[in-house]
C-alpha cells in the first residue's frame, strides 16, 4: 500500500501545525463559529448530538495495521473505546472534545493517517473496490488512480470551495461492481478499449440524498495519461456553474440533470480543450511509480480445495458456514477473500471496539500480508488469506464477536448512526437495524441474499435508496416513520428503490419487513434472489401485502 | 420547580468539548438539564439574545431555545432529539 | 486596506459607482455593466483603468479587452462561494492575465495561501489582517499536491526531478 515519502508527511505536518493554529485561534475568539465551521469540516471535524465527531479518511478502504491500531489509540485515549465504519470507508469517532484534536491529528500523522477532507464542500475520500488486487475479474488495481486523485485533490486551491461536496468511486471490474460507481459525483471504470488500451470510462452525476440519480457516462474511454486533466475540467465546470442558492441542488448530479449529459458533456469537452492538460498529464513512469506501492504480495499459488480442507469443512457446520458466506474466491489459488462481519446480532451495524481493531490489526499481519479493508456495507476485509489458514483465523474471529456469519445477508444491515448520535438526523436508525437483526436471524439462510439500508434522514447516509430494502427514517409530527422502498441496489445493476407507500411506525417496521420477506419467500421461482423476484412480480404485491391489511398485527407466516 | 405545563430552555453545546449545555443563569451554563432555568416566551427570547451578545470567546457554540415540559418534577424537552441530547443515546 | 506585495498598504484605487462620473485622469475600476455600456468611452481614456468582475460572469467573455485593465478585482461574496477562484486560474492561466489581481469581498486568512495559488496579487482586508498577522498565512504550508498559477512545484513532478 501507499508509504508516505518525505513530501507526503511534511504536507501532513504543516497541515497539522496549520490546523492547531487554528484551533488556538477559536479558542481564544479571533474566529468566529461561522469562520472557523469550514476550517474544521476540512479537518472532518461535525459538532453532532453529545461531543464533536472526527471522522478519520481511510483512502479507499485499505489500512495497514499499524493504522488500525492507531485507530484503537484513538478510540481507548481520547474517545469511549469504540469506533465506527461508514458507508463511505472512513472510521468516526463521536466522544471527541475540539481541544483535544490538534493532538489527535499528530498522533494520526504519526501513521500517515489524517482527516483532511472527509467533510467540508470540498473532495471527500475516494473509495475504490475492497478486493483490489485479490480479485480475478479486476482489468488492474484501482488503488494507484485512488491515490493519484488523493494526491491532487488534496487542499486544491481552486476547488476548496465547491458549492457542495464532491465524491469520486474507481472500480475495474466494471462487471461486478464492488465500490457503488454509478452513485458517486465521479464515478470512474477501468476499462480496456477496442485497441486493448487501459484508461477509464468516466461517469458523472450520480449520488444519493434527498435526490437520487445513477450517473451518466460523460466518457466512453479516457485514457490514463489524462484523468487529472479531465477531472479538473469537470471540476472547473460544476465549480463555475453549480448552484450555491440552494444547499439541496448544488451537488453536481443537479447541474447535469439541468443541463443533460449532452450538454455538460460539451461543457467538459471545450473546457478540456481549451486548458493545458499536459500540466496535468501523468506519465507512464509517474504511474508506474504509483503502482508499484502496490504491487501484489508473492503469495505461492496452492490446492483450491484438498481432501484435508473438505474434512474440516464436513466436520464443523458452523464453519462451513462462516466459509461459505464470508469468503470469496482469490485471484490466485489456494487463498481467500475473507470479510469479518461487524454485524453481530443486535448490535449497532459497523462499530468496532479497539480491543477488536487490535485483534483485526494482528489478523492482518499474521494471516493477509499486512492489508486490511473496509467496505462501503461496513464491513472489515482481509483480502489475502491462505485457505489453509482459515480454520484458525475463524477461531480467532468467535470470541471477539467478529465472527458472525452473515454477509450478504438479511442481518447484514447498513445504518447510518441516525438520530442517537448525528445532528442532521430526523429519526433513529440504530434501533430499527438492532431489532430487525435480531428478530431476523433464525430465518437467514432461509431468506438468502438481501441488503437491507436505513438511513435516519434523507441525506441517506446509509445508502437506503440502493437497498434492496431501503428504510428512510422520517417525521411525522414529531413522531418517528419510516418509509420503506424496494429494488435498490448499488452495483453494476445500479438501481434506485421504489417507494412502496405510506411511511410506516417505528413499532409496525419489524411486522412490514416480515411481510415484504413473506411476499419474497412465497412468490420466487428457485434460484431467486430478493431483486430477482422484486424485478419479475413489481411492486404490487408487496404494497398489498403492507397496505391491503394494515389492521393485522400477527406476522404473516405461522409462528 | 413543582410546575407543569411547557417551558423554554436556552441550550448549546459547549466550544470546547461539544458537550450539550443548559443556560443556568447569567455566566452558568450546565451539561445537566436538571439545572436549566426555565424561562417565559419573553425572557427566553431575552435571554438568547443576552448569551449571543456575549464578547468571544463565547463558551458555548450556537445556543438556541427549546420547548420542554415538567413531568414528575423532571424536566423534560419536548422533542425526542432533544431528550437524546440531554440523556444520551437510546442504544 | 490591501495585503499586497507583502505588506499591508491604502487602497489608490477609486471604485466608481455606476452613476458617477468618471474624471478624466482618475485611477478607477467599473462595474461590468458599465463597462459593456461605456467600453468605448472607457477605451480611450488616458488613465489605468481596472475592472469589478462578478463572480457569475465568465472571464473568456471579456476576450483580448482583459490587457486593458492594470487591475481586475473579483468578488467572494461570502469566503464559501469559491467561483472567483476558477475566474482567477482562467485569467492568469487561459487567458495570460498580467495585470494585478485582487481578491475582494469575505476574504478570511485561511483562504488566502488558496487565493494567492490561484493567480490573486492583492488581497482586499479589515483591521483584522494587521491585528492577526495574516502575512503568516501564506507560509504554513509550502508543499503542494497539484499545479496553479504560482508557478510553484507540485509534488509529483519534484519527486520525478529528484529521482
Amino acid at each position: 500500500m501507499y508509504r508516505y515519502d518525505a513530501y507526503d508527511q511534511r504536507f501532513l505536518e504543516e497541515r497539522v501545525a496549520q490546523y492547531r493554529d487554528q484551533v488556538r485561534r477559536r479558542l481564544a475568539g479571533q474566529l468566529s463559529e461561522e469562520e472557523f465551521k469550514p476550517l474544521r469540516l476540512m479537518n472532518g471535524l461535525y459538532l453532532q448530538l453529545h461531543a464533536y465527531m472526527l471522522r478519520v479518511a481511510i483512502p479507499y478502504g485499505t489500512l495497514a495495521p499499524e493504522q488500525m491500531r492507531m485507530l484503537a489509540h484513538v478510540a481507548r485515549r481520547y474517545d469511549r473505546g469504540w469506533g465506527h465504519f461508514t458507508t463511505r470507508t472512513n472510521c468516526q469517532f463521536n466522544w471527541i472534545k475540539l481541544e483535544e484534536t490538534p493532538d489527535i491529528l499528530a498522533d494520526l500523522a504519526t501513521v500517515q493517517l489524517h482527516a483532511i477532507q472527509t467533510s467540508g464542500n470540498s473532495f471527500r475520500n475516494t473509495t475504490a473496490d475492497p478486493w483490489a488486487g485479490a480479485a480475478a475479474d479486476e482489468i488492474e488495481d484501482p488503488r494507484p488512480y485512488c491515490e493519484i486523485i488523493r494526491q491532487w485533490s488534496t487542499l486544491h486551491p481552486e476547488f476548496s470551495f465547491l458549492p457542495r461536496k464532491f465524491k469520486i468511486a474507481v472500480s475495474a471490474a466494471k462487471a461486478a461492481d464492488r465500490a457503488a460507481v454509478k452513485v458517486h459525483d465521479i464515478g470512474l471504470y477501468i476499462v480496456r478499449n477496442e485497441a486493448g488500451e487501459v484508461g477509464f470510462e468516466v461517469l458523472v452525476g450520480g449520488g444519493l440524498g434527498r435526490t437520487p440519480v445513477i450517473g451518466a457516462t460523460l466518457r466512453d474511454f479516457l485514457p490514463k495519461r489524462h484523468l487529472l486533466s479531465y477531472l479538473e475540467a469537470i471540476l472547473r465546470v460544476y465549480n463555475q456553474h453549480g448552484r450555491r442558492d440552494n444547499l439541496y441542488k448544488s451537488r453536481i448530479k443537479i447541474l447535469v440533470q439541468h443541463l443533460g449529459i449532452a450538454r455538460m458533456r460539451e461543457a467538459v469537452e471545450a473546457e478540456w480543450a481549451a486548458m493545458d492538460n499536459a500540466a496535468l498529464a501523468l506519465s507512464d513512469e509517474t504511474i508506474a511509480d504509483f503502482a508499484r506501492h502496490f504491487a501484489p504480495p508473492d503469495l505461492p499459488p496452492a490446492a483450491e480445495a484438498d481432501a484435508a480442507f473438505e474434512a474440516v469443512l464436513a466436520g464443523n457446520k458452523q464453519f462451513a458456514r462462516w466459509v461459505e458466506h464470508n469468503t470469496a474466491r482469490h485471484k490466485v489459488p489456494g487463498h481467500a477473500i475473507v470479510t469479518l462481519s461487524l454485524k453481530p446480532y443486535g448490535r449497532p451495524p459497523g462499530d468496532c471496539t479497539a480491543e477488536q481493531m487490535d485483534l483485526v490489526a494482528d489478523l492482518a499481519d499474521e494471516y493477509s500480508q499486512g492489508e486490511i479493508r473496509l467496505t462501503h456495507e461496513q464491513n472489515i476485509v482481509l483480502p489475502h488469506v491462505r485457505r489453509s489458514d482459515l480454520w484458525a483465523l475463524w477461531h480467532r474471529l468467535e470470541p471477539a464477536g467478529l465472527g458472525t456469519s452473515n454477509i450478504g445477508l438479511v442481518t447484514d444491515i447498513i445504518a447510518c448512526p441516525g438520530l442517537d448520535y448525528c445532528s442532521l438526523a430526523t429519526a433513529r436508525s440504530i434501533p430499527i437495524a438492532e431489532r430487525l437483526s435480531r428478530h431476523l436471524a433464525a430465518r437467514e439462510d432461509e431468506i438468502g441474499e438481501l441488503k437491507i439500508k436505513i438511513s435516519g434522514c434523507i441525506n441517506a447516509c446509509g445508502h437506503h435508496h440502493v437497498g434492496h430494502i431501503g428504510i428512510l427514517g422520517v417525521d411525522k409530527n414529531g413522531e418517528e416513520f419510516y418509509q420503506i422502498t424496494l429494488g435498490g441496489s448499488a452495483d453494476q445493476d445500479a438501481a434506485l428503490g421504489a417507494i412502496i407507500g405510506p411511511a410506516v411506525s417505528s413499532a409496525e417496521v419489524t411486522n412490514a419487513i416480515d411481510q415484504l420477506i413473506e411476499v419474497y419467500l412465497s412468490q420466487r421461482a428457485a434460484g431467486e434472489r430478493f431483486n430477482d423476484t422484486y424485478r419479475r412480480i413489481g411492486a404490487a404485491p408487496f404494497k398489498a401485502a403492507l397496505y391491503a391489511a394494515r389492521p393485522a398485527r400477527e406476522p404473516a407466516y405461522a409462528a | 420547580m413543582g410546575q407543569s405545563g411547557p417551558v423554554r430552555l436556552v441550550t448549546g453545546n459547549r466550544l470546547r468539548d461539544g458537550v450539550p449545555v443548559y443556560y443556568a443563569g447569567p455566566g452558568r451554563w450546565s451539561p445537566a438539564i436538571a439545572d436549566a432555568r426555565l424561562l417565559a416566551e419573553d425572557a427566553a427570547a431575552a435571554a438568547l439574545a443576552a448569551v449571543e451578545a456575549d464578547p468571544l470567546p463565547r463558551p458555548v457554540v450556537a445556543p438556541y431555545l427549546i420547548d420542554a415540559e415538567i413531568k414528575s418534577d423532571r424536566i423534560r424537552p419536548a422533542s425526542l432529539r432533544e431528550r437524546i441530547r440531554a440523556f444520551g443515546p437510546t442504544v | 486596506m490591501l495585503l499586497e506585495a507583502g505588506e499591508f498598504r491604502a487602497d489608490r484605487w477609486r471604485h466608481l459607482g455606476d452613476d458617477e462620473a468618471l474624471a478624466d485622469g482618475e485611477t478607477v475600476t467599473v462595474s461590468h455593466a458599465r463597462w459593456l455600456r461605456e467600453r468605448a468611452a472607457l477605451i480611450g481614456r488616458n488613465a489605468a483603468l481596472g475592472l469589478r468582475l462578478p463572480n457569475d460572469v465568465s472571464p473568456v467573455t471579456l476576450g483580448e479587452d482583459i490587457h486593458r485593465f492594470a487591475l481586475i478585482v473579483l468578488n467572494f461574496p461570502r469566503f464559501t462561494d469559491g467561483r472567483a477562484y476558477s475566474q482567477a486560474r482562467l485569467l492568469r492561466g487561459r487567458l495570460g492575465y498580467r495585470g494585478s489581481l485582487r481578491a475582494a469581498g469575505n476574504v478570511l486568512r485561511d483562504q488566502l495561501l488558496f487565493m494567492r495559488r490561484c493567480g490573486f496579487d492583492a488581497f482586499e482586508v479589515g483591521e483584522r489582517a494587521v491585528a492577526e498577522n495574516w502575512l503568516a498565512a501564506f507560509d504554513e504550508v509550502d508543499v503542494f499536491f497539484q499545479p496553479a498559477e504560482d508557478q510553484l512545484p507540485w509534488v509529483l513532478r519534484q519527486r520525478r526531478a529528484v529521482a
